[in-house]
């Protein structure tokens, strides 16, 4: 973790700087994207979600990510970066059709 | 398509709209006006509890009232960052607040007089909160949604406790009873007036409809509301202060007398008995705690110097 990560950006009118929260509700489990809040460092932003997000034992692990360190996709160009998979029916089981004494396949 | 052919597509399937997707200018603009107006009523509603937490009656009551009002503070926040994912900053909306420029619920401007009116409000403000709240987990704008799914959660307790403390007095003392119902009694109307205006004078309503941020009409949600408590306050033995309340055969709903919309109207507009206090204390707290988020920068500053200087 680069400093600037731990520590946040503060913005340029004192505002600080936007975190992403991420919760792992049980061992096991993903940690699940639950949304945002504001704080001066990682170390805040993790006590702020610990009392915003999880006030009635919703996790057990907390990921916070500065927003802006979030790159996405682009929703517009959805069609063309999906396109590969639409047509490939044949990679899930139900495209086989097999005789039914086939019980357990 | 156009994007706007997309869009509508979208809503009229049921697909939400996430903040990267396009949307309509208006769209963009009334969810803002909503949410953000949404979050200043939790975090404005946070004052006239807070008012009770030190005199709450037992230690019981005010390890809840303060879990209720962390609550509130919570779902402020759920819905300030829903807001944020629209494009307006969090100084942005806390400056429409402090200047007046956006509204929030009118109900929060009346002020709590008794133990009782803690009660009034989580069963009857609270109850018909979750009345408006309950629809709009169905909203078309995901991150609305989703803030409106846990908000809804966590509401449930908050209108169970009231009740309790309301049916607590009611089986109390007869000055107890009378607590009780002079708190009814005052919050009453003012909760069947946060439904918002008629259907006829409420402008925003037909397109919100059109567009799925909102699922039902200020008045089906307002009747849904008063056929619900005019069945519960016959648990608490009490009555509703409307002598025109009863129950009407033929459309299998209870009718009610008129609404006095002057004086939602005049609260709505700053004139209530406690709108000057309440924005006053929110001004009050920002403009104290500039020095906490101050101090929190530099102290972030301090500690990436120290740890460069570790690191060189």
């Amino acid at each position: 973790m680069s400093d600037s990560e731990k520590a946040g950006t503060t913005q340029a009118n004192g505002a600080w700087p936007l975190w992403e929260i991420f919760i792992r509700s049980r061992q096991g489990l993903d940690h699940k994207h639950v949304g945002s809040l504001h704080a001066a460092d990682a170390q805040m932003a993790i006590e702020n979600a610990r009392d915003v997000y999880t006030r009635r034992m919703e996790g057990i692990s907390i990921w916070v990510v500065e927003s802006k360190y979030i790159h996405a996709s682009n929703p517009t160009e959805a069609g063309a970066l999906y396109d590969p998979a639409d047509d490939k029916a044949y990679r899930h089981p139900t495209f086989y059709q097999l005789p039914e004494e086939l019980k357990h396949m | 398509m156009t994007p706007e052919n997309i869009f509508e597509d979208k809503v009229a399937k049921e697909i939400k709209i996430e903040p990267r997707d396009w949307m309509p200018e208006k769209y963009r603009q009334t969810l803002i006006r909503q949410i953000s107006q949404h979050a200043h009523s939790e975090i404005v509603g946070m004052l006239p509890e807070g008012n009770w937490i030190t005199r709450a009656p037992s230690l019981r009551r005010k390890v809840i009232l303060l879990a209720k009002v962390q609550d509130e503070a919570g779902h402020g926040l759920y819905l300030y960052s829903a807001a944020e994912t629209l494009g307006i900053s969090r100084d942005e909306m806390y400056d429409q607040l402090h200047t007046g420029k956006a509204k929030y619920s009118s109900i929060f401007n009346y002020p709590t007089l008794s133990w009782a009116d803690i009660g009034a409000i989580g069963w009857l403000v609270d109850g018909a909160a979750i009345m408006n709240q309950v629809p709009l987990c169905r909203s078309s704008f995901g991150p609305y949604a989703r803030a409106m799914v846990r908000i809804c959660k966590e509401e449930s307790f908050h209108q169970r406790q009231g009740f309790e403390i309301l049916l607590t007095l009611c089986r109390g003392t007869e000055a107890q009873r009378k607590m009780a119902q002079d708190a009814i009694n005052r919050w009453w109307w003012p909760s069947i007036m946060m439904f918002g205006p008629k259907d006829d004078e409420s402008p925003n309503t037909i397109q919100s409809m059109r567009w799925k941020i909102k699922r039902f009409s200020n008045d089906e949600l307002r009747q849904k509301f008063v056929d619900v408590c005019a069945e519960q306050i016959k648990t608490l033995g009490l009555s509703i202060p409307d002598k025109n309340l009863k129950w009407n055969e033929a459309t299998q709903h209870y009718d009610f007398g008129a609404i006095d919309w002057n004086e939602f109207w005049q609260v709505v507009q700053g004139n209530g008995p406690c709108n000057k206090e309440r924005l006053l204390a929110r001004k009050k707290a920002w403009e104290e705690g500039a020095w906490v988020r101050e101090a929190a920068n530099a102290y972030v500053e301090k500690r990436k110097a120290r740890e460069n200087i570790q690191a060189a």
